[in-house]
This record gives structure tokens, sequence and C-alpha cells, in this order.
């Protein structure tokens, strides 16, 4: 189990990194289904099998679908995949990723630093997480309904397009300017 | 289930953070950018869930499943966002919109 654990995490960095440096959205997207699956497959193994459903029902089923969905109405041609790869070419990428490594060396230092703990080894049931949730956390289930409408009405409003209503009296006289 | 150290699930979330840090920050393209922020958000749930695993708490994951709600609503918004600069300025480049005009 925990072999397999470790193939997944390295599963999970190599299609991560692979979905920052495509140049086709569509190719992106699709490393980025794989690594949502393999982090999905760490969940269950360390004991999260509800989160690991979760992960792939929400994550890898419903969001990556909106930007499929996106990428669609988008339609974006060859000349989009010549631009990302003109904009990649440059050096400017070099520095940005140098002192972000630096940063996640420091980061493992530090974790690693730290005493080991071992996990508890023990699995978590969904009952344990639906009865806390509706307990303790109902708060924050209802302000996570409240950001869900919120959500719903901001991507409705900015989405629709904007419909140009001229009044022909007006349209008349911007043509009597002219 | 088999245990793995929570050192080691820290540093698996602290990479793929950090991989998606570097992604925010080398691309121009308004939809890599938010899959980039999506990988992040991702990352952030699993040092939370390998936390929750270590103390044998579901609060780790309750925390998971609000970090997941808060992503939906905002790659719907972010979504949305995209379209709309791509039918005023027909890119998806971010620096197209760097200007602010009142």
């Amino acid at each position: 189990m925990t072999l397999l654990f470790y193939i997944a995490a390295i599963i999970a960095i190599f299609s991560t990194v692979m979905v920052i440096t495509r140049t086709n959205i569509t190719h992106a997207l699709l490393y980025m289904v794989v690594s949502l699956l393999s982090t999905a497959v760490m969940f269950f193994i360390i004991g999260a099998p509800f989160v690991a459903a979760l992960e792939i029902m929400i994550y890898a089923g419903a969001i990556i679908v909106l930007f499929v969905f996106v990428v669609m109405m988008l339609n974006l041609g060859k000349t989009a995949i010549e631009q990302e790869k003109q904009w990649l070419s440059g050096s400017g990428w070099i520095i940005p990723s140098l002192l972000a490594f630096i940063l996640l060396i420091e980061l493992i230092y530090i974790i690693s630093a730290a005493p080991i703990s071992p996990s508890a080894g023990a699995s978590i049931p969904p009952k344990m997480v639906g009865s806390a949730m509706f307990s303790t956390y109902l708060i924050g289930v209802e302000l996570s309904a409240i950001l869900l409408m919120a959500g719903i009405i901001g991507a409705f409003h900015l989405a629709r397009k904007k419909k140009h209503v001229v009044h022909r009296f007006l349209q008349q006289t911007e043509g009597a300017e002219k | 289930m088999s245990v793995i150290s929570l050192n080691t699930g820290l540093i698996i979330a602290g990479i793929l953070f950090s991989v998606g840090f570097i992604g925010v920050m080398i691309r121009r393209n308004m939809i890599f950018m938010l899959l980039s922020i999506e990988i992040m958000m991702n990352a952030a749930g699993l040092a939370f869930i390998f936390a929750g695993s270590r103390w044998h708490a579901p609060d780790g994951q309750i925390m998971f499943i609000f970090i997941l709600t808060m992503a939906a609503a905002e790659v719907a918004v972010g979504l949305a966002l995209a379209m709309q600069l791509y039918q005023k300025f027909k890119t998806l480049d971010t620096d197209a919109a760097s200007n602010m005009r009142g």
C-alpha cells in the first residue's frame, strides 16, 4: 500500500508539471484529470474514501468539464497554440521557477526537520464526516450554500452577452450626425 | 490502511502547491492561470486531508469539502470573466486587460 501511495504521488506531481507546460489547453486539461485521479488514489490510501469519491466527482467530473465547455465555446485554433509556444519559449519563466523552487526547498527542509509523526493509519468513514459536518460545522455548510448561490448569480451576470438595445429614434439621430 | 508519515504528505502537498504557483507566474493565458489556481487549492486540500488523517479526525475532510465548494464557485466566476475577456479583446492574454480604464 505504501508503494502504491508513492507511485500515485509521483504520477500526480509529473502530470501537474505537464499541465503547466502544455501549449494546447485540451492536453493540459487531460493531464489535469490524471493528476486529480492520482490525488484521489492518495486520499483513498490514507483512509479518506469519502473525499476520494468527491474528488473524482466534483473536481474531475464537474470543474474540469466546465473548463472543457469554456474551451469549446471559445473555439481557440492553431494560432492560440502558436502564441502559447511563443510566450513559453522566452526566458521569462526561468527566474520565477527558480525562486519558487528555492522556497519549496526551504519548505521541505522545515517539514523534514520536524519530528516524524506517523499517521493514525485508520480509515475515517463517511458517517463520521457527515455527523461532524452537520453538527459542528453547520454554519460553514450554510455559508458555502450562500457562496455557491453568489457564484451562480455572478457567473450568469458576467457571462451574459450584452444585448445592444438602441431605440430607433436614437439610431436615426446617430445616423443623422454621421 | 497504510501508514504514511505526515511529513511525507505535507512535502507532496508543498511540491504540488509550488508547481501551481509557478504555473500562475509563468503563464499568460487566463485559462491556464485558473487551472494553476485549481492545482494550488487542491494541494491545500491535500494538506488538510493528511493532517486530518494524522489526528484521526473528520475535520480535515470537512475543510476539504469547503475548499471544493469554494473552488467550484471561483472557477464558475473566473471562467465567465475569461469569456468576457475573450469577447472584448479577442485574446486570452491577461496583459491585454492590464490597464484600468475607469
